[in-house]
């Protein structure tokens, strides 16, 4: 099975239903070419999870058409072992909760999981191993079972998990959540690094300094589940009505003295500090 | 507020109990003489070990079996009352089950009435302290076990013996959420206590119990479908492969040696 470089994803009039016929992604088009970092914003419930699924092939579309690498991501298309083993080696997901990603006893059976599936030899296992807690400074947790991590040293072996697989497509669903400010500026120095070898970045978050530190390019999901923008971080970022319209930033109240003012939150107010 | 906080506190309680008798990790990794062990030698001997108690029959024997443990137990840095205070905790459900009918359903010479018409025999007495002695000792060589050797290891000497995969996998799963789920439960419990004043009656009490329980069944199933949506993305094919670096070392096959002479020595007691 040969997998076309040319574009990593392309969804063709993507739809994706819930049971129940609860609405998640409603005809969805894009297409996500090679090195491109790309966040996908949106208020909650917009879809962005479900489409970080359906482009890691766990969620199936039910209607449309979905692409990755050139080649239909079906259901009958993962059921082809040396198409799913491809697949997997080039995608990988970093879920949002590290307790659905840490299921394994201990931190190096997590980190040696993925490869020891896709069939990569032992001691390659070891070395990729040992390699991902060096890069993201775990060693020391080794030998530790998940339920015995903080929450920031969950989402760095749930971030080495997948990285030991070494894929060239990393998908990551609200990264930062969670996360203080210190292990924050650690993730965006470390994904920034690993974006420069090349490789992709798809990641969902409703941080927009985060967007604005790391992305390439943006999508925006709205309230009707659908791309409402696609575009470069500064043709969004910095136009106040649009991210009130797509409930990406609030307009609060502000009391000085005696005087209640209204202004969105904004944070090119920030920079202009 | 009585029983206000009694379900709150049995489940917070039960929760507290089994994560520090489970979560003795660094008491894995002591350099005692267990600790040394491989796990697929330790397991097997350890039921060795167990089989031998089953067929003991004389209290002398189970007793001295005992002292073994309390001699294993001190070369492997856990100390007695740590270990004691473990094995008691679990001593009365099983003795409850299986030693107490003895006392009075066992024919013989009559040792003491209670109550009146129950009465305890000399060899309903005999029968139940060497079925108390043979829980304790069953239970202490399973509390050894766990208490010396990383649960991750037991699991990796379970696959080695070739239990089914699926069971292996379950059973670490297990372990890795039963927590997680617990302290979910407890959460759920404080905060409904947060927002409760005065008296609930019996019947809400249950109704929320129910509830409650609805609810973490629910929560368990979407968090077993995420799971399982995160080993798919990392290659999940149906079966797990994994790393299977162990090797065996003098040490081990002196301790297999010892294990089967001990368990000789121990059985042959009981023909004298």
């Amino acid at each position: 099975m040969t997998m076309d470089a040319g574009h990593i994803f392309e969804a063709k009039n993507l739809s994706y239903d819930y049971p129940g016929g609860i609405a998640a992604l409603r005809r969805t088009n894009f297409t996500i070419g090679t090195g491109e970092l790309v966040a996908l914003v949106g208020a909650n419930g917009s879809g962005k999870s479900t489409l970080l699924k359906l482009l890691d092939g766990l969620l199936f579309p039910t209607e449309g058409k979905l692409l990755a690498f050139g080649q239909p991501l079906s259901e009958k298309a993962l059921k082809d072992g040396a198409f799913v083993t491809e697949f997997r080696r080039r995608v990988g997901l970093v879920f949002q909760d590290p307790d659905v990603q840490l299921f394994s006893p201990t931190v190096w059976d997590e980190v040696t999981f993925g490869p020891l599936q896709l069939g990569i030899t032992k001691d390659e296992v070891v070395s990729r191993g040992l390699k991902v807690l060096e890069l993201l400074n775990i060693v020391h947790l080794r030998e530790r079972p998940p339920y015995l991590l903080s929450g920031g040293e969950k989402k760095k072996v749930s971030l080495a998990s997948v990285l030991s697989v070494s894929p060239q497509v990393l998908l990551l669903d609200e990264p930062t959540t969670g996360l203080d400010p210190w292990s924050q500026g650690n993730l965006i120095d470390f994904l920034l690094q690993w974006a420069d070898k090349g490789k992709n970045l798809v990641f969902s978050t409703q941080d927009l300094d985060l967007v604005e530190e790391i992305a390439s390019r943006v999508l925006v999901l709205g309230a009707e589940h659908n791309i409402v923008a696609d575009g470069k971080p500064e043709d969004f970022l910095f136009d106040p009505d649009f991210l009130l319209r797509t409930n990406l930033i609030h307009e609060h109240s502000h009391r000085h003295k005696e005087l209640v003012h209204r202004h969105p939150h904004l944070h090119e107010h920030h920079h202009q500090q | 507020m009585k029983g206000e906080g009694f379900l709150t506190k049995n489940i917070s309680n039960f929760t507290h109990t089994l994560e520090s008798v489970i979560l003795t990790e660094d008491l894995c990794h002591a350099p005692g003489l267990l600790q040394s062990l491989d796990s697929r030698v330790k397991v097997v001997t350890f039921v060795l070990f167990i089989v031998t108690v089953g067929l003991a029959r004389s209290l002398a024997i189970l007793g001295t079996i005992f002292v073994l443990i309390l001699i294993f137990s001190f070369l492997s840095k856990v100390s007695l009352r740590f270990f004691l205070k473990r094995v008691l905790l679990f001593i009365p459900i099983f003795t409850a089950v299986i030693a107490l009918p003895a006392l009075f359903i066992t024919p013989g010479e009559p040792l003491i009435a209670v109550a009146g018409k129950l009465i305890i025999t000399e060899q309903g007495a005999r029968t139940a302290v060497l079925l108390f002695l043979r829980v304790v000792d069953s239970l202490s060589f399973g509390m050894l076990l766990i208490l010396t050797t990383p649960w991750t290891s037991i699991l990796v000497a379970l696959r080695w013996f070739r239990i089914p995969s699926l069971l292996v996998d379950i059973l670490g799963m297990t372990y890795r959420y039963i927590f997680l789920l617990l302290h979910t439960a407890n959460s759920m419990f404080l905060a409904r206590r947060s927002r409760t004043i005065g008296t609930l009656s019996s019947g809400e009490n249950r109704r929320w119990l129910a509830i409650a329980l609805a609810t973490t069944m629910a929560k368990s199933q979407h968090l077993s479908e995420e799971v399982y949506l995160a080993m798919l993305s990392r290659g999940y094919q149906g079966e797990v492969r994994v790393l299977n670096d162990l090797r065996l070392k003098r040490r081990d096959f002196l301790w297999v040696a010892f294990a089967l002479l001990a368990a000789f020595i121990l059985l042959w007691g009981n023909s004298l």
